[in-house]
């Protein structure tokens, strides 16, 4: 589904991608795994297509098609999602109208009808109901005043409704307590299907221990320097990434 | 007498201007007069005027109109083109500034709305417009208010008794015929509501033709106790629009006042709006949108003055500038010695779209008196780019969610419009700018 060849990116003049190299078939759930500053969010943000960042060089795969060339939107149609570490509050925008003209967009960029305003409350309560998430939330200005969970949870409502083929979750975890922790989980499992994926880019393990991965990579200078099962999150978790980076520094 | 033309400024062709209107009631005529004094003293305000230092409305009225050319006869516009179809009224229309009896209907009953033309009310002897006229608007401290007031002939009175609660707004269309030349117009609002009462008023800007044409108005409105007014101004005038207008409202203790100000087209559009809040329990909202692109300036001008104690005034201005347009703002807010317990508030948001865009804007808050609650704010920036891109992550493309979010500022300022229709055909044109067809 997704093929990212020796991707390297820059900001400004800042490398933060040497050479990422990652094969990701349908149905898998991959975790990215690193210390702070290893280039995790920067490989979220390039392969939804921020234009802060710089493609120096590689190349970027999403069934057939070449990821790179695409406006953001476009990726979001094809089906990529990202999952916001930071969500973005914007006054005056309600989730249910923002969520109605991008599922709308969608649909009209596959030459679908859109959904009339009944048959999307209607799926809109069943997504709803995946994340635990109310009514009354969604009514509001988006994500504007809302706290770290609700936010994530948010983000979490929105990929069930847009059904993406691949979702990206930065740091999904980040700010969350356990339970808000467990009903972000819940959603992400209940969408997975054999003909989806999911990257999951985090700094501990603990949200592994919900969203089981079948690969686990570990990101460093900008390279995945190591890749494991699921057991290679638990060592991380008891020895740190200190040992990664001897390791790295001996080859 | 004789004018002391400092620079080359267009004053003595405006004094000239002013001895040729001629004064249709005698009632008034040392005011005129004294008007004509403090005009002659003050001149057009030139580049170091502190009040018009960033809107160059001296200099274009030099450099664009010829007073010897300026149009004077009857025009045969259709101004039923311009008025707002959804919502009905009672219709007042000035072409030229001239009070057009024909094309105006009032279809309130008499005992809840009483208008004319001002001057008139005023040759008639109106006890109620002999006096509050020309009491409000300081002729001294303003050049164009004194010009006005020393040569407007036509206006519209509006007198609206105690206890009558109009159920149809007032709608006053400004039209300007510009199509054979140029225009000039100086015409002259006095607005009384009565105890009790509560009325809305809309006025609305327009133009036909090409010409360069200018407007100065002036309006005063009092609003007497526990009466309440919401009053609209729709500046959209695709032509060659300069425009000063002084709005001065007079509030009595208990009263309500709304004003809204949406300044979307013309050339230059300057607005005064000041609110004198001369009783206790006084609540005022001023709401300004001023969207703006090409070579547009949009001033605002507002004075807010506590003389009372216990009174509320809340002002939220917001702006989106595109192309070479340019935004002024200056809120001041009075809160007098005596006006303990006042609350004042004050925003002005504003968004540049473009590099030529600028804006200018200053807060200036002047408080004598010890007990009371006032904060002001202003913000520019540009569309954030960060929640762009949260937009387009989720399949919006990049023009919808810009207009998304264009919207989405400005909605703050529509969402506060009572009057149903009104808030629908303003949302339209705000829409239509901002190009929201998703």
């Amino acid at each position: 589904m997704l093929s990212i060849k020796n991707l390297q990116a820059k900001i400004g003049d800042k490398q933060i991608l040497n050479g990422i190299n990652l094969e990701v078939k349908a149905g898998e759930v991959h975790a990215i795994m690193g210390p702070n500053g290893s280039g995790k969010s920067t490989l979220a943000s390039v392969l939804a297509g921020r234009e802060d960042y710089e493609v120096v060089q590689g190349e970027v795969e999403f069934q057939g098609q070449n990821l790179l060339d695409m406006a953001p939107e476009d990726r979001a149609r094809a089906g990529v999602f990202l999952a916001f570490q930071y969500p973005v509050e914007i006054p005056g925008v309600s989730t249910i109208n923002f969520m109605k003209t991008a599922v709308n967009q969608i649909l009209k960029s596959r030459g679908q009808q859109p959904l009339d305003a009944v048959s999307f409350l209607k799926i809109m309560k069943e997504k709803m109901k995946l994340v635990d998430i109310d009514q009354s939330l969604l009514n509001r200005s988006l994500n504007e005043g809302f706290s770290g969970g609700e936010k994530k949870r948010n983000e979490i409502f929105q990929m069930a409704m847009l059904e993406p083929k691949l979702a990206i979750l930065d740091e999904t975890d980040s700010g969350l307590d356990i339970d808000a922790l467990k009903i972000v989980a819940h959603g992400v499992n209940k969408l997975r299907t054999k003909s989806n994926a999911v990257i999951v880019v985090t700094h501990y393990q603990r949200l592994l221990d919900y969203i089981i991965p079948d690969f686990v990579h570990v990101l460093y200078k900008g390279k995945i320097v190591k890749s494991g099962t699921k057991d290679l999150a638990l060592e991380l978790e008891a020895k740190g990434y200190d040992w990664i980076k001897d390791e790295v520094a001996v080859a | 007498m004789s004018v002391t033309v400092k620079e080359k400024n267009a004053s003595a062709e405006v004094k000239n201007l002013i001895d040729k209107s001629v004064s249709l009631n005698p009632a008034v005529i040392s005011i005129r007069k004294e008007a004509l004094e403090a005009f002659q003293k003050l001149g057009l305000p030139d580049k170091k005027a502190e009040e018009y230092r960033h809107t160059p409305i001296t200099s274009l009225l030099q450099r664009d109109f010829d007073y010897d050319a300026l149009l004077s006869k009857p025009s045969d516009l259709d101004p039923k083109e311009y008025f707002i179809p959804s919502v009905k009224g009672n219709i007042i229309v000035l072409i030229n500034g001239v009070y057009s009896s024909a094309h105006s209907s009032v279809i309130s009953p008499a005992d809840e709305v009483h208008i004319t033309n001002l001057s008139e009310a005023l040759a008639g002897g109106d006890t109620m417009a002999l006096e509050h006229f020309a009491k409000y608007a300081d002729v001294k401290s303003d050049a164009f208010t004194a010009w006005n007031t020393a040569s407007w002939n036509h206006g519209v009175f509006i007198r609206i008794p105690e206890n009558a609660i109009v159920q149809t707004p007032i709608l006053i269309y400004h039209i300007h015929d510009a199509r054979a030349g140029q225009v000039m117009s100086a015409s002259r609002n006095l607005f009384v509501i009565g105890r009790h009462s509560e009325v809305t008023i809309i006025e609305k800007f327009d133009s036909a033709g090409l010409s360069h044409h200018f407007s100065n108005t002036v309006t005063e409105a009092v609003v007497s106790e526990n009466a309440h007014l919401e009053l609209y101004s729709i500046q959209n005038d695709a032509g060659s629009r300069y425009q000063v207008g002084l709005t001065h409202i007079h509030q009595a203790g208990s009263s309500l006042v709304n004003t809204f100000t949406f300044t979307l087209n013309g050339k230059l559009i300057r607005n005064n709006l000041q609110l004198s809040l001369d009783g206790e329990g006084i609540e005022s909202h001023m709401f300004g949108l001023y969207l703006i692109t090409d070579d547009t300036v949009a001033d605002n001008h507002t004075t807010v003055d506590h003389r009372k104690p216990n009174s509320f005034s809340n002002e939220i201005y917001k702006g989106i500038m595109d192309g070479n347009s340019k935004g002024v703002f200056n809120g001041k807010i009075y809160v007098r010695p005596q006006a303990q317990k006042t609350n004042a508030f004050q925003s002005n948001k504003n968004i540049l779209l473009s590099d030529k865009a600028t804006v200018n804007t200053k807060p200036q808050l002047e408080i004598w008196a010890d007990d009371v609650k006032c904060s002001h704010g202003c913000t520019t920036g540009q569309l954030d780019s960060e929640a762009l891109f949260y937009l387009q992550t989720r399949g919006i493309n990049k023009e919808t969610a810009r207009a998304m979010m264009l919207y989405a500022f400005a909605i703050e300022v529509l969402n506060n419009v009572k009057h149903a229709e009104l808030k629908t055909y303003i949302d339209q044109l705000v829409s239509e700018r901002l190009h929201t067809n998703f």
